[in-house]
């Protein structure tokens, strides 16, 4: 009886297994290269080749894809491929796809940072500020803890509601230690705990299309932000 | 009884690695850093570890994997999802994988990927000595490493026992730690990170604890520069554990 169990159980497993994939056929894209230190600043290559200053190969760049189709699949880029939970701000639990059909605007902080992250959600709200009233509706704002143990839910309303960012373009985002680590790892963002209570981090600023692929970084702290407007408001759904 | 000796059976060998505190080229607040108890693999993933792991997961087979998770480069020599080419050995470090995919795989084996600070705790011993970091030959030793090309071919244990009884630490290939994205010297840390003093290449070296560690700077450095997705034919992965305490 008991082996028949643990038989059961390792079917259970196996089944797991090959349950996920999901493939797209999407080479149009032209590859270039790029030297990944950046001997040579922004140029880039047609052909894998080493550099010509520090002989490092040359590494490829993920070009985007112009076009933006409002399709049914999730692409391979698409930040909807992950599949960790989030909580929300209002107490929700909710994934990444559940944003999906929204322009997204996000940005990486904790909320009892006192240097740069004020003017970090400064800038979100600067950006928001600049977007038509009437195209707020397909854009979420979107604001993910690099704390996720201060940064409760109910810590996040709270913030929420001190900085005027209750409205509903506006989400916040707990997750765990380790889905904070991957979704940094997707914005390209680095941050590190120096104490209990303080984190050094990247300040990025990255805008999605409603289908969850890349458009836009903005880095730096209060920088011009038109190309990042223009390209939101390239990528709402009309 | 059948699903523990499944187990036991892809769980590749581990030894314990004794906590302490010591003092890594960049810390905290404080210069100290404290490690818990932890076990680490023996030796890195190789191809044969990492051909069973994908054999079972075809989501991270070559022709499945999403760009989001893995650049183009992704297995690159491989002949196919699975079969190597005929000059990549089976006991050689897996390499060309991504933080994702090497997360993953250490996930699957209810093992996760080590901190930087447990990798350098345990990467600064030598044959003899938990922390060789002062001696001249262990600093030479591993520069040399660097400066020789194809070691990622080589078989793992090739190289050192360490005082812990892991080997290949130094002088196959680099390896993925877990918050490798914690190190900020990048191209991006120069103008948007709010506290990169003394994490910033030039200023970097002065502001690091140990001048003459210039081996681990360059580690340091790389884990500064790479993305989660990229995947490079020297950078390859192992496992560690927590220590279950009784």
């Amino acid at each position: 009886m008991k082996n028949i169990k643990y038989i059961a159980l390792l079917f259970i497993a196996i089944s797991n297994f090959t349950s996920c994939n999901t493939k797209q056929s999407n080479k149009e894209n032209i590859i270039t290269y790029q030297c990944p230190m950046k001997c040579e600043g922004e140029k880039t290559f047609n052909e894998p080749a080493s550099c010509s200053v520090c002989k490092m190969d040359l590494k490829p760049v993920a070009s985007q894809s112009k076009k933006i189709e409002a399709t049914n699949e999730i692409s391979e880029t698409s930040i909807f491929n992950l599949t960790t939970k989030w909580n929300t701000e209002e107490g929700k639990v909710i994934e990444l796809k559940d944003l999906r059909g929204k322009t997204l605007v996000m940005v990486m902080i904790y909320t009892t940072c006192k240097a740069a992250c004020p003017r970090l959600v400064a800038d979100m709200r600067s950006i928001e500020s600049k977007i038509p009233k009437d195209l707020l509706n397909d854009i979420n704002f979107v604001l993910v803890s690099i704390d996720p143990e201060t940064d409760t839910p109910e810590r996040l309303k709270e913030f929420a509601i001190e900085n005027y960012m209750d409205g509903e373009q506006w989400t916040f985002l707990q997750g765990d230690i380790s889905s904070v680590r991957e979704f940094a790892n997707v914005l390209a963002v680095k941050y590190k705990q120096i104490s209990p209570m303080d984190f050094s981090h990247s300040n990025i600023i990255s805008v999605y299309n409603p289908n969850g692929e890349l458009v836009h970084q903005q880095e730096g702290l209060g920088v011009d932000n038109k190309e990042t407007i223009i390209k939101i408001l390239e990528t709402v759904n009309k | 009884m059948l699903l523990i000796a499944v187990k036991a059976n892809c769980q590749s060998k581990m030894v314990t690695i004794k906590g302490g505190t010591y003092t890594p080229l960049y810390g905290r607040d404080s210069l100290q850093v404290t490690i818990l108890d932890f076990e680490m693999d023996v030796y890195p993933v190789t191809n044969k570890d990492f051909l069973e792991f994908i054999k079972k997961k075809s989501k991270w087979k070559k022709s499945k994997i999403i760009r989001l998770f893995a650049d183009e480069n992704y297995l690159y020599s491989w002949k196919s999802d699975t079969s190597l080419n005929k000059s990549q050995s089976l006991e050689a470090p897996i390499t060309n994988v991504s933080w994702f995919v090497a997360n993953a795989y250490c996930e699957c084996q209810g093992k996760r990927l080590p901190t930087i600070d447990e990798w350098e705790y345990v990467a600064m011993a030598n044959e003899k000595l938990p922390d060789a970091r002062i001696l001249k030959t262990y600093n030479e030793f591993i520069l040399s490493w660097y400066e020789k090309p194809k070691t990622f071919n080589n078989k793992i244990g090739s190289t050192f026992k360490n005082y812990w009884g892991v080997f290949d630490l130094h002088g196959l290939v680099w390896e993925w730690t877990s918050d490798f994205n914690s190190v900020l010297i990048s191209g991006e840390s120069r103008k948007d990170v709010d506290n990169d003093s003394n994490l910033f290449c030039g200023s970097a070296a002065v502001g690091a604890t140990d001048l003459m560690n210039y081996a681990a700077f360059m580690r340091y450095a790389i884990r500064g520069s790479v993305k989660a997705k990229y995947t490079m034919k020297n950078l390859g992965f192992r496992c560690v554990k927590d220590k279950i305490t009784n």
